[in-house]
């Protein structure tokens, strides 16, 4: 049998919610071992999709945010996905510096962050129906 | 709040907490807009002594202190700087426009290391 071990973490759009999400990941994988440089890792990409949907999915609304996490193996998949405005252009998103609301003092850094730490980052999006970040990272022994 | 905050003439040291993430970048930009809305702030300090993690929110803090500050050299300084958060300062490009000053890691002073 295959070994796997799953998660889903549903929460509000607030900000304090970040932390536990991200906390939340960390602690499902510890089971894995990670190094403390791949807990980091993986704690700043979740940090990254989930204030994503807050600032840009929902605009500051408070509605859900759903949080899978799945184990196989040694591979951690991580799905972070909202309901709210969707992304028009993903190809342009996700290029390093560029933020809609510079004037909020935001990076324009989030999706190079996830790309940096995780393995594998796509993003399914559609303009009114939201965004899905599907991200895997394999922790090496 | 005011804990994060250490002002010595024109210069303005804000001691980071242990996590510096969306909403902890939000309260530390108001509240030095604020106090840079009273005094005049030449330089800035972040110590990130007490700091084991930071996301993209960090990266957008600095670079918006360096631009309300006028974008001059040596404006924002990052101190007591980690090997993790020296990464996400690399690879945001932070580091080409703020002095750091990395941690002194163990095992790695130099009046340690005769061992003959």
């Amino acid at each position: 049998m295959e070994n796997t071990n799953e998660m889903t973490l549903i929460f509000d759009s607030r900000p304090v919610n970040e932390g536990l999400a991200r906390v939340a990941a960390a602690s499902f994988f510890t089971q894995l071992n990670p190094t403390l440089e791949e807990v980091a890792d993986v704690k700043t990409a979740v940090s990254e999709a989930v204030t994503n949907c807050i600032i840009h999915g929902y605009e500051g609304k408070v509605h859900k945010i759903r949080m899978d996490l799945r184990l196989r193996g040694r591979e951690l998949f991580v799905d972070i996905t909202d309901h709210g405005t969707g992304i028009a252009d993903v190809k342009k998103a996700m290029e390093p510096l560029y933020t809609t609301k510079p004037e909020k003092d935001r990076s324009g850094m989030g999706f190079t962050f996830m790309e940096a730490f995780m393995d594998e980052v796509t993003v399914e999006s559609k303009v009114g129906e939201g965004t899905s970040v599907h991200m895997k990272k394999t922790i090496l022994r | 709040m005011s804990d994060y905050f250490e002002l010595d003439g024109t210069c303005l040291t804000v001691r980071l907490p242990a996590e510096v993430d969306h909403p902890v970048s939000d309260l530390i930009r108001k509240e030095s807009d604020r106090i840079m809305s009273d005094t005049y702030i030449r330089t800035m300090v972040f110590d990130f002594r007490q700091t084991c993690f930071m996301d993209s929110s960090g990266i957008g803090l600095l670079m918006g202190r360096y631009r309300a500050l006028g974008m001059r050299q040596g404006c924002i300084r990052a101190v007591e700087v980690s090997g993790h958060i020296d990464r996400l300062l690399h690879l945001s490009g932070v580091h080409r426009y703020i002095e750091i000053d990395k941690i002194q890691e163990e095992g790695k002073i130099a009046w340690k290391t005769p061992m003959k």
